[in-house]
């Protein structure tokens, strides 16, 4: 499995308590109860786990969207 | 320098979350899950010159200060009543005051950047004892059409009385130019010169970037102020930072690990009014007897510029 894709999960396990099999690329942040804000604390783990920063986008919907969006700045 | 007195002043206009739902797309639950805020004060038939006056007069009362006492007065806003004259000139009639007045706008930060220029009034020997007021009605530039802005705001003021004596101990400030995802702008007047000249644009916000933007800075300004003096996060009996989101604070107050009760809040109560929450917030503390002699009191503030701002004091 995708490093960054395993990344997100393990911090959205971390601060939301949700089982970590249940979370999918194809899963929206909606779904999971996830807000913006929730995303942006997030954003700040992987921001220093992969030592880039990110700005986010609109558009960052799903787990696959900012799993690309990393993946695009990590280059 | 030292802290001599504080007041505030709201506004008499309360908006609960479920006002808002009339004009807006929005309910209690998304706003207060949000950002902790349930009501907010809006100027409605009261001015903004009225709020800066009425938290002036409390300040100066609580202080025991005469009103021919004060040398300077500096209001923090980030747009006041009238372009010109500055509000702090504006306001001087009423408090009985005539010495010189100027506006500071240092974005939500402006209170604390108003503190250190009192200071060194203050050390320079120019002025003895000042009035410092931030004023603020985010209602007159926030979008009223956006629901992930405008439901953050809320219009304050807030003053202290400060002259000389032992009290602030530092003060520091940083920032990361920024204006993209912080701004407003005014209305761009009718010169015959001006070549494409930009409306006026409402207030817009990148809820998310200033979130990790305040989150990160607080977090290293405050335990960098620890730091510089020796502290542990528990030698400081509150950190009163700008009231933006309760979200906010709560990420702060747990990177910190310290407990709740050295965390006041009152943004469920008064929503975001930029630079008047840190002293609104230290007045309601002062007046309901909670800063004893010898408290230790971190200020902290964030916002447009992107600016921050970090004062230690003792009571």
């Amino acid at each position: 499995m995708n490093n960054v894709f395993q990344k997100i999960v393990d911090t959205i396990v971390d601060a939301k308590g949700i089982d970590a099999a249940s979370i999918t690329p194809e899963s929206s942040f909606k779904d999971l109860n996830v807000d913006s804000l929730d995303i942006a604390e997030m954003v700040m783990t992987l921001e220093d786990e992969f030592g880039i920063t990110i700005e986010l986008e609109e558009g960052v919907t799903t787990v696959q969207d900012l799993v690309n969006l990393i993946e695009r700045i990590k280059g | 320098m030292k802290i001599l007195g504080t007041g505030s002043a709201l506004p008499e206009k309360v908006v609960t979350n479920d006002d808002l739902t009339a004009f807006l797309d929005t309910n209690d639950e998304w706003i207060s899950t949000r950002t902790g805020i349930r009501e907010r004060r809006v100027l409605s038939h009261e001015t903004l010159q009225s709020l800066a006056e009425r938290a002036g007069q409390a300040a100066l009362e609580n202080a025991g200060v005469a009103p021919e006492e004060i040398d300077f007065v500096l209001v923090s806003t980030v747009q006041a009543e009238t372009l010109s004259p500055a509000l702090a000139c504006d306001v001087q009639p009423a408090l009985g005051l005539k010495c010189m007045g100027m506006d500071l706008n240092g974005g939500c930060t402006g209170f604390i950047a108003a503190l250190s220029v009192a200071e060194g009034l203050l050390a320079s020997g120019r002025a003895h004892k000042l009035l410092v007021i931030s004023a603020e009605a985010l209602s007159r530039f926030a979008d009223w059409t956006d629901r992930s802005t405008c439901v953050l705001f809320g219009d304050a003021a807030g003053a202290v009385v400060v002259g000389e004596g032992e009290g602030l101990e530092d003060i520091r400030f940083k920032s990361e130019p920024r204006r993209d995802v912080l701004c407003a702008s005014t209305p761009p007047g009718n010169s015959p010169f001006a070549i494409d000249p930009k409306p006026a644009q409402y207030l817009k916000m990148q809820g998310q970037e200033v979130y990790k933007f305040a989150v990160s800075h607080s977090f290293r300004d405050i335990r960098e102020m620890l730091e510089a003096h020796g502290l542990a996060a528990e030698d400081v009996d509150f950190y009163v930072l700008h009231q933006a989101n309760m979200r906010i604070l709560e990420a702060v107050r747990t990177r910190l690990k310290v407990d709740e009760t050295r965390f006041p809040h009152n943004i469920e109560r008064t929503g975001n009014t930029s630079s008047a929450t840190v002293p609104v917030l230290l007045d309601e503390l002062n007046r309901s007897g909670k800063l004893k002699p010898g408290c230790r009191v971190i200020l902290n503030a964030f916002g447009a510029g992107l600016c921050t701002g970090t004062a230690l004091l003792t009571w």
